[in-house]
């Protein structure tokens, strides 16, 4: 139990899942993927990390009053990914979907760690996720996603920071440090989970490239929507 | 107490042992546990301690988030599982744990028990809500409150006029029969509840006799707990409490 996801799915569809910083391009990438394969014939399916109605905004009026300790801000990613896995993954990849997952529960054992909980602890939790058929891993240094994050001129903020473990008073400061406990989390998870590790500093067409020949072996016997139509 | 947890430490948690005292309160509803609180809780102030009385799904941080859930019956055994133990961690840690420091005694109206049985009778595995609840503090006390199907049944239909759709199971489609699933889905709770009274060692309290009965062996385990602690106790009757270390078999184990 305590090396979940350890178990494969076992279903019809492929789990196909983008990990890594804030800002390491893998959203764009996620993004131009499943056009590729939607325009290879292939039923595909997104989904976003925190994206399920039901927690969202507990975890954002907690987040925004200071009332998350780590154990519940843990807990609370956990139940929203528990009702967005049974909702949005589970029907699409039993039904024979290649489901493309921005952030799976590979975000919760590095943010999770960062903030102190027990390793073991969370992937307990996160026992009912099976392993996913490919994991990016999207790397990039830490000041990279900084220098992306600033010149976006999106908001950093608090939790995304860090802010809530005291490391520094300075937000981009305790960024750049809470950013740099993650990126340890998630070196030692793609070892651990066999991460498929992407360069994510390079040129976009260079790394979209290099997923398409990764996935290619896979997708050769993978069913199209006319090839299933006409077998059916 | 000892402060010590049944797996993993939160994160933030003190380390030394919390003057307070956890006493815990299971049974079944029907059972008499929130009547045998209410009692318990005055008699334990009337011996001059203080007690702060704590109970399921009381937290504000997702009461409504549940509320909403069971209204809508549309959520996955896992996710209400774990939506009941943000609820019960947050109440652990903003309430049961500061008043434990604070030298009360914290008298919950159930615990984690419970949570896992229903978790467990809607298909998680034993080892998962354990695990999952392995940061619960290690209570002082549990009086596990026991009641047959039948005295269970009599007391909830002439308490609410009927039977509660949560507690007969309904959402677990075992019968669409409300009498035959409340007996089906009670023998499930009653199973896990076995259980757990081994692994966790809950203090029996036959629960089919009258309140004032219930109370007299609750008021004798709890009694154990204080030993010399109790302002209003004769010393000279009771030279016993007189000793430093409480008599419970709880204690002389740990």
């Amino acid at each position: 139990m305590r090396d979940a996801p350890a178990r494969p799915h076992g279903f019809p569809g492929r789990l196909l899942v983008f990990e890594g910083l804030d800002g390491s391009g893998k959203s764009t990438q996620a993004a131009l993927l499943g056009k590729w394969l939607q325009s290879r014939g292939h039923r595909v399916f997104f989904t976003e990390w925190n994206s399920s109605q039901l927690v969202s905004s507990t975890i954002r009026r907690g987040k925004k009053k200071g009332l998350l300790t780590p154990t519940t801000f843990s807990l609370l990613h956990a139940v929203d990914f528990a009702d967005r896995f049974d909702r949005q993954i589970l029907p699409p990849l039993r039904a024979g979907y290649l489901v493309v997952c921005d952030r799976y529960a590979f975000t919760a054992f590095a943010r999770d760690a960062a903030r102190g909980c027990d390793p073991a602890w969370v992937r307990t939790i996160y026992s009912f996720a099976p392993r996913p058929d490919r994991v990016f891993y999207f790397r990039v240094p830490v000041a990279m996603t900084l220098k992306r994050k600033l010149a976006s001129r999106l908001k950093i903020s608090y939790y995304e920071a860090g802010m809530d473990l005291g490391l520094s008073d300075d937000l981009p400061e305790s960024y750049a440090r809470f950013q740099s406990r993650l990126q340890r989390e998630y070196d030692r998870l793609a070892v651990a989970d066999r991460f498929t590790v992407v360069d994510a500093t390079r040129t976009v067409e260079a790394i979209q490239a290099e997923l398409r020949e990764n996935l290619r072996p896979m997708l050769e016997n993978f069913p199209t929507v006319a090839r299933l139509m006409h077998d059916g | 107490m000892m402060g010590r947890t049944y797996g993993t430490r939160l994160p933030g948690m003190p380390t030394e042992p919390l003057p307070g005292k956890l006493v815990v309160i299971e049974g079944a509803d029907g059972s008499g546990r929130t009547t045998e609180v209410a009692l318990l809780k005055t008699h334990l102030e009337v011996e001059g301690h203080a007690v702060v009385d704590t109970g399921l799904r009381r937290s504000d941080l997702v009461s409504a988030e549940i509320d909403r859930a069971k209204q809508g019956h549309t959520l996955g055994a896992t996710t209400l599982a774990l939506l009941y133990a943000v609820d019960f961690a947050d109440q652990l840690e903003n309430k049961i744990i500061p008043a434990l420091s604070a030298g009360s005694t914290v008298l919950a109206d159930r615990y984690i028990y419970t949570l896992m049985a229903r978790a467990i009778a809607r298909g998680a595995s034993r080892e998962w809500a354990r695990e999952l609840y392995g940061f619960a503090l290690r209570p002082d006390l549990v009086v596990f409150l026991e009641a047959r199907p039948e005295i269970l049944l009599h007391r909830s239909i002439s308490k609410y006029g009927s039977l509660d759709y949560w507690e007969s199971g309904m959402d677990l489609s075992l019968s669409r029969d409300l009498f035959e699933s409340f007996f089906l889905y009670q023998d499930r709770l009653s199973r896990e509840f076995d259980w757990m009274a081994g692994e966790y060692g809950f203090r029996r309290v036959d629960a089919n006799r009258t309140i004032e009965q219930v109370h007299a062996d609750v008021q004798r385990l709890v009694a154990p707990l204080y030993g010399h602690e109790r302002p209003g106790a004769r010393s000279a009757s009771r030279p016993r409490r007189r000793r430093l270390t409480p008599p419970s078999p709880r204690a002389a184990s740990e």
